[in-house]
């Protein structure tokens, strides 16, 4: 990155410190930092720090909690329930990551082919992701109803099946709901994402490869995804954490059940500490999610990091 | 960075019709299928009367036979449905200019003025961005709660900046970084100060930049709803998403209606938005993870 030249205006004779505090640069920056800053260091790192000593409290809503250490997490390793949201939370992220990433990158690269109207087909394809989640999860909860249910429906006229099918009744239907509720709603983050990272791929490459006669599965397997890799680490690392701390599919959908079947560590720390008023419990919750976070972030960073090595860039 | 539009390979019209519609249209059309459905089943269901909508033998489910403006006369005047989109309104608009103004400056000073450690700090700006909401509400309601600012307008509109500032500051940094120095010390040569250069000369020429972080920042504030559920209690300081999902129903009775046409309203405002400035909105998203 080039330096900055040094101001030429350094020369100017200078009337007062405050005149000349004005031309520092670290002074200035620190000025501009400061709404940023302040926001940043009242409602996310404060918090965040706060978050850690509550989960090592037993504060209720609305009194002073006193410290217990690690009561919080010994109580929790021998809750049903927390394992269950553990279990639950995992099943969700790992089906729904990888469907989404599958459709998503087929969806990217049919719309990398020259269609009619391929910039109207793009517009409506990012559709379920600019509407808000939960009002969209609101029509699945119509679509998943008991009675009333639009997919048994069709099912039951087409002769597949013979009754309703009872969508959020039943523990593993639930969980499969939930998981393709995730799936609408994630697929086009990935899809217009990736088609992005396709875009800058150069069509020489392409070229080359068909005169030496590459196949169409070649093509994808050795240009495509090699060029295509660290855009997708950093898609999927998003990806991953946003289904992990997910809370607003399940909460308007299934709200946890039925009997916490569709649980996740969120919906879980929400019920206990906001429901229950046990915000010490809620916040050592969310507290246990932070390493499966951090595995996530550092195992793409340095994924990233070892594929610019092996391209020869510098780190 | 090159964006090719067409990399087709130059021999596609060889490939026939059929071929291509099976290879690439069907399969399209699923998937766009799928991903519009739910939208079409709750335009259906906010204009069908409730009689039509539990009966699926004498009507068929997919048309509407009678539509009728019901559901939405009824969320508009027997429920605080407008004072919901009224809240929403204030909160995503105050929220996004307030993220705006802060991630301007800082990008600013982060790229341009490269105090010293100012790398430091935009790397942990960015870590900021991967600090999810859920891991957040619990001790955030605790502070809301001590400011006094529970139940009110002013706890989502100091709390969203949380995500905002550092998504803006991110994708700003990228777009001031493109503005060439020359420019600047021109600017800076002739007198100018640093908050004229800003004003001046960055902000007009990164435009672009501002409003897809505007667009992306008012949408994700329009959608969000953890904090807004943990931090406001009473119906009337409610947001869309918190009140549709809160109000609309009572014990085991769902006003399945008024539930869709709660949706299918509180939707179309951001969906007209996204409509005016979808390659703004794609820059925005594609650029936060480009880097």
């Amino acid at each position: 990155m080039a330096v900055i030249a040094e101001p030429v205006a350094a020369q100017v004779k200078r009337s007062s410190l405050w005149t000349r505090a004005f031309e520092s640069r670290n002074f200035l920056g620190a000025m501009f930092m400061v709404p940023a800053i302040a926001i940043l260091i009242l409602f996310l790192a404060y918090p965040l720090a706060l978050g850690f000593w509550l989960g090592m409290t037993d504060t209720k809503i609305g009194g002073v909690g006193r410290f217990i250490g690690f009561q919080n997490f010994v109580s929790l390793s021998k809750d049903s329930v927390f394992w269950l949201s553990v279990f639950n939370t995992i099943f969700y992220t790992v089906f729904a990551s990888i469907v989404k990433f599958a459709i998503g990158l087929y969806l990217a690269l049919l719309l990398n082919e020259r269609l009619p109207f391929k910039s109207m087909v793009r517009a409506i394809v990012l559709l379920p992701f600019v509407v808000p989640t939960v009002l969209s999860a609101i029509a699945f909860w119509w679509i998943y109803d008991s009675q009333f249910s639009i997919i048994s429906w069709v099912l039951i006229k087409a002769g597949i099946l013979t009754h309703y099918i009872d969508f959020l009744g039943d523990p593993w239907n639930a969980r499969w709901s939930v998981v393709l509720a995730n799936i609408w709603r994630g697929v086009p983050f990935v899809a217009i994402t990736l088609l992005a990272g396709l875009q800058t791929i150069s069509p020489s490459l392409y070229e080359a490869a068909n005169l030496d006669g590459a196949t169409n599965m070649q093509r994808f397997r050795h240009i495509t995804l090699p060029m295509l890799s660290p855009i997708i680490a950093v898609v999927m690392t998003f990806s991953v954490l946003m289904t992990f701390t997910d809370f607003q599919l399940i909460y308007t959908i299934t709200r946890g059940g039925p009997i916490n079947a569709t649980h996740l560590m969120a919906t879980l720390s929400f019920q206990r500490a906001i429901t229950g008023g046990n915000l010490g419990e809620g916040a050592a919750i969310s507290n246990a999610m932070i390493p499966f976070l951090v595995a996530a972030i550092l195992l793409s960073f340095f994924g990233l990091q070892r594929s610019r090595w092996q391209q020869g860039g510098r780190d | 960075m090159t964006t090719v539009d067409d990399q087709s390979v130059g021999m596609d019209y060889l490939e026939s019709f059929p071929k291509k519609f099976l290879r690439v249209y069907l399969p399209l059309g699923l998937i766009i299928f799928f991903l519009l459905f739910p939208f079409y089943w709750m335009a259906v269901t906010t204009f069908k009367p409730d009689a039509e909508m539990y009966d699926y033998e004498k009507y068929n489910p997919f048309l509407i036979a009678h539509p009728t403006l019901e559901h939405i006369k009824k969320l508009f005047f027997d429920t605080d449905y407008p004072l919901w989109m009224w809240n929403t309104v204030i909160v995503s608009v105050s929220s996004t200019f307030i993220s705006l103004f802060a991630s301007v400056c800082a990008a600013y000073a982060i790229e341009r003025l490269r105090y010293t450690g100012s790398r430091y700090i935009g790397l942990a700006i960015f870590l900021g961005y991967l600090v999810p909401p859920s891991i957040l509400f619990i001790p955030l309601a605790a502070i809301v709660f001590q400011l006094g600012l529970f139940d009110g307008n002013l706890a989502l509109i100091l709390t969203y900046p949380t995500f905002l500032i550092p998504f803006c500051t991110w994708l700003l940094m990228g777009y001031f970084r493109t503005i060439p120095y020359e420019l600047e010390e021109c600017a800076l040569i002739d007198g100018a100060t640093r908050l004229q250069i800003l004003v001046k000369i960055t902000l007009p020429l990164s435009l672009p930049g501002v409003i897809s972080a505007g667009i992306f920042a008012f949408t994700l504030s329009w959608n969000e709803f953890i904090y807004a559920l943990t931090f406001i209690s009473s119906s009337e300081n409610k947001t869309i998403p918190v009140g549709a999902i809160t109000e609309l129903v009572n014990g085991d009775v769902y006003h399945w209606g008024a539930l869709m046409a709660a949706a299918l309203t509180g939707s179309v405002p951001v969906v007209i938005l996204y409509s005016f400035f979808v390659e703004y909105y794609v820059s925005a998203m594609t650029g936060a993870v480009k880097e």
